[in-house]
């Protein structure tokens, strides 16, 4: 009983975890952009102080917060095709899934962000004859991001951990496949090792540069 | 589109509806192996918590010593390591990997494999809180603790710990709610919990949304119970003047 680490091979890198592994990117870039963006608006909603736009935000966002990612992902999975007319893959229903779900989290972030901006930057912004618009385009959101970059980046690596529990619908991630080369090659010792490394890899990285960020917040 | 909740009172075992919902004789309704997986959603989400909650205020008491740095060194390591590995990864590692390694650990039924690796991940988290608390109090706490001659571990249990136990109620709510939704990847290693039962009668029954829509809320009102009793908790703990409840005024 020993581990065979002869096991890895660049072939079976290349072959079966790489692929992979791109999923898992693309997914989290997607997520991230998606997310951000759809969130920033539910944010705009959540505080702009008209009820119509408030309480959808809000019940969209603790209805997300309150069920189990994988959840979310089984009834996106369910109800999408019956919305498109259509079946979509498992990884076109994972991106959509990833934006709606991480919008939920994203939409908090920029809240926050935006309620931690002093009011007297609105109010000069508005003395200087901005519209709204302009004020939270021009003054306040650039001041908010920056200050919610290392919040926002923290969120990036849960999301990508997160991109594993796509194995519920069967689409193929970076954890899939070391799952797919381990079942074939009758090693999947060997190869849930290496895929727990890779994750380790990849989010102590992306953790350091967060820390880096929280300690430096202006650069 | 309808929906039909008769799904409920189907045998699990042949298409034929059961009087009251209920199975006679070890045949079993929908209905019965949805709360079943309810409880095995409930019992893996709270052992996995009290695994969480004793490691956690262990790993996050050593971080915040003083003098014994490599106590220190070595839960910054465990929070790392558990807190940069994805959940289903660790489940994963925890059902085919350690048995590799731990012969004994073979004979452990799936859903306690599962309760070990929920919780040395949420234990990661709720140290890095325990650390936060502890740290966010006034270091005049220590210091009179120890002018009155307390010993390290005496401050520490006597002083700090109280104190910073109490302040973190709100973040250990928080992490009460989430060890429940994700109590949901023990799907993975077949438990025949919440996620699971979802995944496995909508394959049987092809009634997926009155299946997904039970189970969303059986979640839901799982999360919504331990934030309640754990507000309960928070209110009889709470030290006059300090902490959340106190700046609410409540």
């Amino acid at each position: 009983m020993a581990l065979d680490l002869t096991f890895y091979s660049w072939d079976l890198i290349g072959r079966y975890v790489l692929g992979g592994l791109w999923f898992s990117v693309q997914l989290t870039v997607v997520a991230t952009i998606g997310g951000v963006l759809l969130g920033t608006v539910l944010a705009m909603m959540r505080i702009s102080g008209n009820r119509l736009l408030m309480w959808p935000a809000a019940a969209y966002v603790n209805t997300m917060r309150s069920v189990p990612l994988v959840m979310v992902i089984l009834w996106f999975f369910l109800l999408v095709p019956f919305v498109v007319g259509r079946p979509i893959g498992a990884e076109l229903s994972a991106m959509i899934t990833f934006i709606a779900f991480e919008a939920a989290f994203f939409c908090e972030i920029v809240r926050s962000g935006i309620q931690a901006i002093p009011r007297g930057q609105l109010q000069a912004g508005t003395a200087l004859g901005l519209s709204y618009g302009q004020n939270m385009r021009l003054v306040v959101l650039p001041q908010a991001l920056k200050n919610m970059l290392p919040v926002l980046l923290t969120q990036v690596i849960v999301l990508f951990q997160d991109t594993s529990l796509v194995y519920a619908i069967g689409a193929y991630d970076l954890l899939k496949g070391f799952d797919v080369a381990g079942k074939i090659l009758g090693r999947p010792i060997e190869a849930y090792i290496g895929a727990a490394l890779v994750y380790f890899v990849i989010c102590l990285t992306l953790s350091r540069i967060a820390t880096r960020l929280v300690t430096r917040p202006a650069a | 589109m309808s929906l039909d909740w008769s799904i409920f009172c189907r045998s699990t075992t042949g298409n034929v509806q059961l009087a009251g919902c209920l199975g006679q004789n070890g045949e079993l309704s929908y209905l019965q192996w949805l709360l079943s997986a309810w409880g095995w959603t409930a019992t893996v989400a709270l052992l996995g918590f009290i695994i969480a909650l004793v490691i956690g205020i262990v790993v996050g008491t050593f971080r915040t010593l003083q003098a014994r740095s490599w106590l220190s060194g070595i839960a910054a390591g465990w929070v790392e390591l558990f807190r940069d590995v994805p959940l289903l990864v660790q489940v994963f590692l925890w059902y085919h990997v350690a048995p590799f390694f731990l012969p004994s650990l073979k004979s452990l039924p799936s859903w306690l494999l599962v309760s070990i690796a929920l919780g040395l991940f949420t234990s990661a988290r709720i140290a890095e809180q325990v650390r936060a608390g502890i740290q966010s109090l006034p270091r005049g706490q220590r210091d009179a603790a120890r002018a009155l001659g307390l010993r390290e571990v005496q401050v520490y249990r006597r002083v700090i710990l109280p104190m910073a136990l109490r302040i973190m109620m709100p973040a250990l709510t928080s992490e009460a709610m989430s060890i429940v939704k994700n109590s949901s990847v023990a799907f993975v290693v077949a438990v025949a919990e919440l996620t699971q039962f979802a995944m496995q009668a909508q394959e049987e029954t092809a009634r997926g949304i009155e299946i997904y829509l039970a189970v969303t809320f059986l979640y839901a009102l799982t999360a919504f119970a331990v934030n309640r009793v754990l507000a309960f908790v928070e209110s009889r703990v709470q030290v006059p003047g300090v902490g959340a409840l106190a700046r609410q005024g409540a």
